[in-house]
């Protein structure tokens, strides 16, 4: 077969590797839609595009601005897709918005059980560990133990809510805002919010010290 | 934030335990079990038409429901006030006696 091309063969040419099952199947099912007209190689393209222009950075800058402006973090917590619209963050494809705060006595961790829905214009792709069955069974029925192999140590005062988003909510976590981090800008601050924390897994990470 | 009708927030629920085949989105493990409505988020699409080509009319009210996490899981620490959240739509809640959260 002479005009099958591989995954990034016309693109470029690196050396070839063996494609999984499943990438294969989608790499068929890709073919499939444009030869049927369902698709086209540019709605692909754009697409793919679109996926890789969202990244936590926008997660990030929103929390940045909840810890330095309780006003904005208050409308962000009331109207959470009215917000990203006004900051240049297409999150019209969520279908609804809902914004959870950590504080000293309250943690909440986001998961979905029956598949991977996940907050994707404001977090971008979700971690392969999210996907897995291990994380979804278990951030369920043993939300601590996940935390603690995340480096995360809960004392029993502090009451773990987590989050099945099973339906049309996509769930954000604001964590708590690190100590030592008053001095600190909006810009320096977003590099302290990782993604990890806003699923609820772990803390921001600390301040560095001067 | 609840719409007339359907239940008010606070109320105790259960999870109805029956088994429907198909793309439905109520996860196993909360079947059967007491929780209480934290907050009514309106109405959505249905996903059991949705899921098969269907247009998911009519909307259906989907809930916040809260259940501790000791009255979900065997064995989860009893002291605990752990608790998980999961949105279930109103056709899977029936009234529960049980208090709230």
């Amino acid at each position: 077969m002479a005009h099958e091309h591989g995954p990034g063969e016309e693109h470029e040419a690196g050396p070839r590797h063996e494609l999984s099952h499943w990438a294969k199947r989608a790499y068929a099912m890709r073919a499939l839609l444009i030869e049927k007209g369902v698709v086209t190689e540019e709605d692909i393209r754009q697409q793919a595009e679109l996926t890789d222009s969202r990244t936590p950075a926008n997660g990030a800058r929103l929390v940045a601005l909840a810890w330095t402006d309780p006003e904005f973090k208050a409308r962000l917590v009331a109207d959470p897709k009215k917000v990203c619209a006004e900051m240049g963050i297409d999150a019209t494809t969520l279908n609804e918005f809902v914004i959870l705060e950590n504080t000293d006595r309250v943690r909440h961790m986001v998961v979905c059980t029956l598949c991977s829905c996940y907050p994707r214009p404001i977090l971008g792709r979700p971690p392969d560990w999210y996907k897995s069955f291990n994380y979804r069974k278990r951030a369920v029925n043993d939300p601590r133990g996940v935390m603690r192999e995340f480096g995360l140590e809960l004392p029993d005062e502090v009451e773990v809510r987590v989050h099945d988003s099973t339906a049309d909510m996509r769930y954000l976590v604001i964590p708590a805002r690190p100590a030592g981090t008053e001095g600190l800008s909006v810009e320096e601050l977003e590099k302290l919010v990782t993604r990890d924390s806003m699923i609820g897994v772990m803390d921001a990470l600390p301040a560095v010290p001067e | 934030m609840s719409r007339g009708g359907g239940f008010r927030d606070g109320e105790a629920v259960r999870v109805k335990s029956h088994f429907k085949p198909g793309h439905v989105r109520t996860p196993f493990y909360i079947k059967g079990k007491t929780g209480w409505v934290e907050r009514c988020y309106g109405e959505f699409r249905n996903p059991e038409s949705l899921g098969h080509g269907g247009d998911g009319l009519p909307r259906v009210r989907l809930y916040l429901v809260g259940f501790r996490q000791k009255d979900v899981w065997d064995g989860y620490d009893d002291a605990s006030q752990d608790k998980v959240f999961v949105d279930i739509f109103e056709h899977w809640l029936e009234p529960a006696a049980q208090a709230g959260p």
